[in-house]
């Protein structure tokens, strides 16, 4: 039998609330052990083994006290819920305690002692999953969500919870299921009156299909970006400006979010969200030519970090002539995208603007100053239109959210392709079929469905065929 | 009062009836050298095709060529009683190609009594078998009507539609068999005292009328294939006057008759229980059903070479008599048409296919195999395939050895029996070809290449037929060399070129690069080809597969490769699925019904889904892993 599973549902450190959640058979019996209702509540769950139910769906105030000893652990809120009408279609108690980890630890103690066992990461959404609660696209989504760093993946995340990534799926699917229903009656029933399949129609739907999927497939980058957040690395020698540019861009920020696991500490790193894109801002040492081994070390890390960069920053002082320095720093960018920070012109300009855009043709060039706030908003507005780059409006929230989604979208691209091809060459039809079925299979996956059967049903309740 | 018995003989395996299930299972377990008895309740009845007089058709074909390639009968038995031959959807690629022979149903008959006639081994007989008998839940023998005892090891049930089998024609109803014969009704309350799950079934099949009576210059005539096919890869080339069919349609009139008179059809009047298939749907409930088709078509089929009697096909019905002759003598071309036997529709009890084994074991009664229609299927071909598969694993039983199992990746009776047994039925079970999913490797012109060298070894395949088998291999890839190595300039092909409709040549290219080329076949290329070796058909045809296919087999194969690897993890037929966490209570029950032998097998059962198998995969992994530890 399923286990009953318990865990601290919400963020470890501090915070207002904490939140236990139990689900499983276990849930009501348990909650009744530990929780004492405030007002006067014809269950009173210190007496014996309680038989009782909790109320479903109701919320009520008391304490959480510790059977044993009779101590106090925390005043709280619990509401007990149902199957299957829960998260994870089992029975599930959430207790809403103060967000104090020694509460939270201690009543997640007591359910541990009463026949809950720990769960794992993701155990009560694998559960929901695994109940048919979420379909596996909405399952990442779930996961997706919570990870999500800044409102533009939230609502992304909530837009695939909400099942658009599924409909848009099933539609497609719907269309391809269209086609093979037409070829298989072609197929197995050439006897019969049915009219032959055109190759010309086919060759629209097929086309018209294949377009959508990659249109699908495309958002898939801008959808990775938001999730896992754009690699900003600020690059420039001593006092060219660099910290100032770092407060600026964190004073715009509308919400800073946790520390990134990992970071070194030559490098200093922020997150912070811009017009709803997740940041990784890193401001590192400047790197040149040095014996110093310490000094080198540094470099090292700051190399490191240009290795993982979306996007460079490189901030010069134009105050000044492109220095050794300067240009040493433009060979060691490579070929990553580039911003080019031409800071202080407030001073005016010694360095021309042209000399310095010849050494790295590719990247835009922004004139700023960070003392009199010249140029912030173009560079917010370059980033976001790296990031959206014109290929999805603000406001879509329908996106390619993880790695297995798209890949499986381009293998179904690629098998609609074939299939596209085929048709043009006008090849046999059970050729072409092979390829749309594998279409069909391979979006079916994404959404956790694949059903061979469903055409052999659709076959006979369209076409009257047969003896 | 109960009856002396008297002891009737001792037997390795004994067949209960003779169609087209059990012939196979009876010559394959004779021809591996069992001792065995078909018995059956009338012999008359021996290879019988209660309803369309051919053999064949889409998926059909290919079944018969695989039963043919693993050394079964039907193949060389349509061969010897044909009337005409067509292969279908010769306009779209080989995989689809599908042999279809219009037979004459006494000829084959008579072909297929002689050879169990003349098959050592191999005792027939006619009569009731109204009991089977067990013991320590093995079957140990079998009781008929008249109070015969047979001893056998293995019982192998192939009773078609004759279990208390009903007769339906309008609102006349009684019990029979197919075609005027008797039905099977002891054996039926038998097998249900045994705790078989049983339910029933329904099938019908159109009247057959004079063929003087009718006037064929109102219909389309349809002629056989100039060329003809043989079924069995025994046969290199057959000669034949062939007969032809005709092409008629049903009208407004014949719509009419039947709306008006819907309440009067057995079917709707609601006498039958049982199950029809989709697939195969009286003229009645087309009709009904398709209200908008302002015609169905019908063919007229010989069903014989020695008598006029013809076959209505496609239009099958439980009307009456009288509004049978109505709506038969609507049709263009029938006005006039004299009814020699009328339509009917017939109920029987079958079994659930999900209480069998892969090998078509049953699972409640040990050594009691089944096959044919009685397993839910429909289709002589269907039952053929089922009959050898029995016969041969019904052997191996008796011999302790492995069972002999074909997976959807190897041959069209893998689909069928895997259908049939992991996934169930509710209707009768017909093949077709989308339900293979590797039904580009699954052709009717590479079964031997597939199943020959399996039957080789089984025993079931002659030597004779294995050596044509490495004659073929042998004669393709020369022929094959030699195609590679001709080369053809642009001045002498290219006006064969044009007048095939094909785009003419700039630089000479090799023959294989030609017959790659769409349009063109080995054949139609025979002009620029004079040296060519006299190659038979089978080997002709194999050729231009694979040299046309290559690429796309290719790709299939490597789709096949990724199916293998669940199909060989393998599962323990005593794992308890109650025990896994993590498993709905859905899965577990179906799981622990079917007792799957793979992983492969148990993500096609219905009701367990794609995270069942992955919570199976986990659980199996971590097994593995503690056991390792």
């Amino acid at each position: 039998m399923n286990e009953t599973i318990a865990a601290i549902s919400t963020a470890y450190g501090e915070g207002g609330i904490g939140i236990v959640r139990i689900s499983g058979e276990l849930s009501g019996q348990i909650l009744n052990q530990i929780f004492v209702p405030a007002f006067d509540a014809p269950d009173n769950p210190l007496a014996d083994a309680p038989k009782t139910v909790p109320a479903n769906r109701t919320m009520r105030y008391g304490k959480i006290v510790d059977p044993t000893t009779k101590e106090m652990v925390d005043e709280v809120l619990t509401v007990f819920m149902k199957a299957p009408a829960t998260y994870t279609r089992e029975d599930v108690v959430e207790i809403y305690c103060h967000g104090s980890v020694i509460a939270l630890r201690k009543t997640l103690s007591l359910t541990l002692h009463l026949g809950a066992r720990l769960a794992e990461a993701g155990e009560f959404t694998k559960r929901a999953f695994l109940n048919g609660r979420l379909d596996l696209s909405q399952a990442e989504a779930v996961i997706d969500m919570i990870r999500a760093k800044t409102t533009k993946s939230f609502e992304v995340a909530v837009g695939q919870l909400e099942g658009k990534l599924s409909s848009e799926i099933t539609m497609l699917r719907g269309q391809l299921l269209d086609l093979l229903v037409n070829m298989t009656v072609n197929i197995d029933y050439p006897d019969e009156d049915i009219e032959e399949i055109v190759y010309e129609s086919m060759l629209n739907s097929l086309s018209q299909i294949g377009g959508e999927i990659d249109r699908l497939r495309l958002t898939a980058d801008t959808g990775r970006i938001l999730q896992e957040g754009l690699n900003v690395v600020i690059i420039g020698k001593p006092n060219v400006g660099k910290s100032s540019l770092m407060n600026a861009l964190m004073r715009e920020t509308r919400a800073i979010v946790t520390e990134i696991p990992g970071t070194t500490r030559d490098t200093i790193q922020e997150t912070i969200s811009l017009k709803g894109i997740p940041i990784r801002l890193t401001d590192t040492a400047g790197i040149r030519e040095t014996e110093d081994t310490i000094e080198q070390i540094g470099i090292a890390r700051s190399k490191e970090s240009f290795q993982q960069a979306d996007l460079i920053l490189m901030m010069l002082d134009v105050s000044e002539a492109l220095s050794e320095e300067d240009k040493y720093i433009i060979e060691h960018i490579g070929d990553k995208r580039t911003i080019l920070l031409a800071n202080k012109i407030d001073l005016g300009a010694k360095a021309t603007l042209d000399e310095i855009q010849q050494f790295l043709p590719d990247a835009k060039m922004i004139e700023t100053s960070m003392v009199s706030d010249v140029g912030l908003e173009k560079i917010e507005e370059e980033i976001q239109q790296m990031v959206y780059g014109g290929k999805v409006s603000q406001g879509e929230s329908l996106m390619i959210t993880n790695a297995r989604q798209e890949n499986l979208l381009r293998e179904a691209g690629l098998a609609i392709a074939d299939a596209i091809a085929m048709t043009k060459d006008a090849e046999p039809l059970e050729l072409i079929e092979g390829d749309v079925r594998r279409g069909y299979e391979l979006l079916g996956e994404i959404i956790g469905e694949t059903v061979s059967d469903d055409i052999i049903s659709e076959v006979f309740a369209r076409f009257c065929l047969g003896k | 009062m109960k009856s002396k018995t008297y002891q009737m003989g001792t037997y390795d395996v004994i067949v209960v009836g003779a169609g087209h299930a059990g012939c196979e299972a009876a010559l394959a377990s004779a021809r591996l050298g069992k001792k065995t008895l078909i018995i059956a309740l009338n012999l008359e009845s021996v290879a019988m095709m209660p309803c369309n007089p051919s053999i064949g058709g889409t998926g059909k074909g290919q079944l018969v060529r695989e039963i043919d390639a693993l050394g079964g009968e039907m193949g060389l038995n349509i061969d010897k009683s044909f009337l005409q031959s067509k292969i279908l959807n010769t306009a779209k690629g080989p995989a689809v190609h599908s042999l279809r022979a219009q037979a004459d149903k006494h000829k084959y008959h008579t072909e297929m009594k002689k050879t169990l006639e003349t098959t050592p081994n191999l005792d027939l007989r006619q009569g009731e078998v109204t009991e089977l008998i067990l013991q320590d839940g093995k079957i140990s023998g079998i009781r008929t009507r008249t109070n015969g005892i047979y001893d056998t090891k293995v019982v192998i049930l192939a009773t078609g539609t004759y279990l208390r089998g009903k007769v339906f024609i309008g609102n006349v109803t009684y019990e029979g068999g197919p075609n005027g014969l008797s039905a099977s009704v002891a054996l039926a309350d038998n097998l249900r005292e045994l705790g078989l799950p049983l339910r029933r079934f329904k099938t019908g099949t159109p009247a057959r009328c004079m063929g003087s009576s009718l006037d064929y210059s109102k219909m389309e005539e349809q002629k056989g294939d100039e060329k003809i096919t043989p079924f069995s890869f025994m046969n290199d080339h057959l000669e034949k006057e062939q007969v032809s069919c005709w092409l008629t349609y049903t009208n407004e009139t014949t719509h009419q008759i039947i709306m008006a008179n819907l309440e009067k059809s057995a079917l709707y009047g609601g006498l039958i229980e049982g199950i029809g298939p989709r697939y195969c749907p009286s003229i009645e409930d087309k009709v009904n059903r398709f209200s908008d088709k302002k015609r169905h078509q019908l063919f007229i089929e010989p069903e014989g070479g020695d008598t006029n009697e013809m076959y209505i096909q496609n239009m099958s019905t439980s009307m009456p008599e009288d509004i049978q002759h109505a709506l038969y003598s609507s049709i263009v071309g029938l006005e006039n048409i004299k009814i020699v036997r009328p339509a009917y529709a017939i109920e029987y009890d079958c079994i659930n296919p999900l209480n069998l084994r892969l090998n078509l074991e049953n699972r409640t009664v040990e050594n009691l195999f089944c096959a044919g229609q009685f397993n839910g299927s429909s289709g002589y071909e269907e039952a053929a395939a089922q009959g050898l598969m029995a016969g041969i694993n019904a052997s191996l039983k008796i011999d302790g050895k492995e069972p002999f199992i074909l997976d959807r990746s190897e041959a069209y009776i893998g689909v069928l029996l895997d259908d049939l047994i992991t996934k169930g039925t509710t209707e009768p079970y017909r093949v077709m070809t989308s339900r293979a999913e590797y039904r580009l490797l699954l052709r009717q012109d590479n079964a031997d290449i597939r199943l020959t060298e399996k039957a080789y070894e089984l025993g079931l395949a002659s030597e004779e037929r294995y050596q044509r088998l490495l004659l073929k291999l042998k004669q393709v890839e020369a022929e094959r060399e030699r195609l590679a190595n001709t080369w053809i300039l642009p001045s002498k092909a290219n006006a064969h070129l044009e007048k095939l409709g094909n785009t003419p040549l700039n630089n000479k290219v090799t023959l294989e690069e030609l017959v790659r080329r769409p349009h063109l076949t080995y054949d139609n290329l025979a002009p620029l080809d004079p040296e060519r070796p006299d190659l038979p058909e089978h080997t002709t045809a194999q050729l231009e597969v694979q040299i046309k296919y290559q690429g796309y087999i290719d790709k299939q194969l490597i789709q096949i490769a990724r199916f293998k690897k669940l199909e060989t993890k393998r599962l323990d037929e005593n794992l308890d699925y109650f025990g896994i966490d993590g498993l709905r209570l859905e899965s577990k029950q179906k799981l622990s019904e079917i007792k799957p032998i793979s992983m492969g097998q148990a993500s096609r059962i219905s009701g367990v889904s794609p995270a069942d198998i992955n919570v199976l995969m986990i659980f199996l992994e971590k097994q593995r892993r503690e056991a390792k530890a």
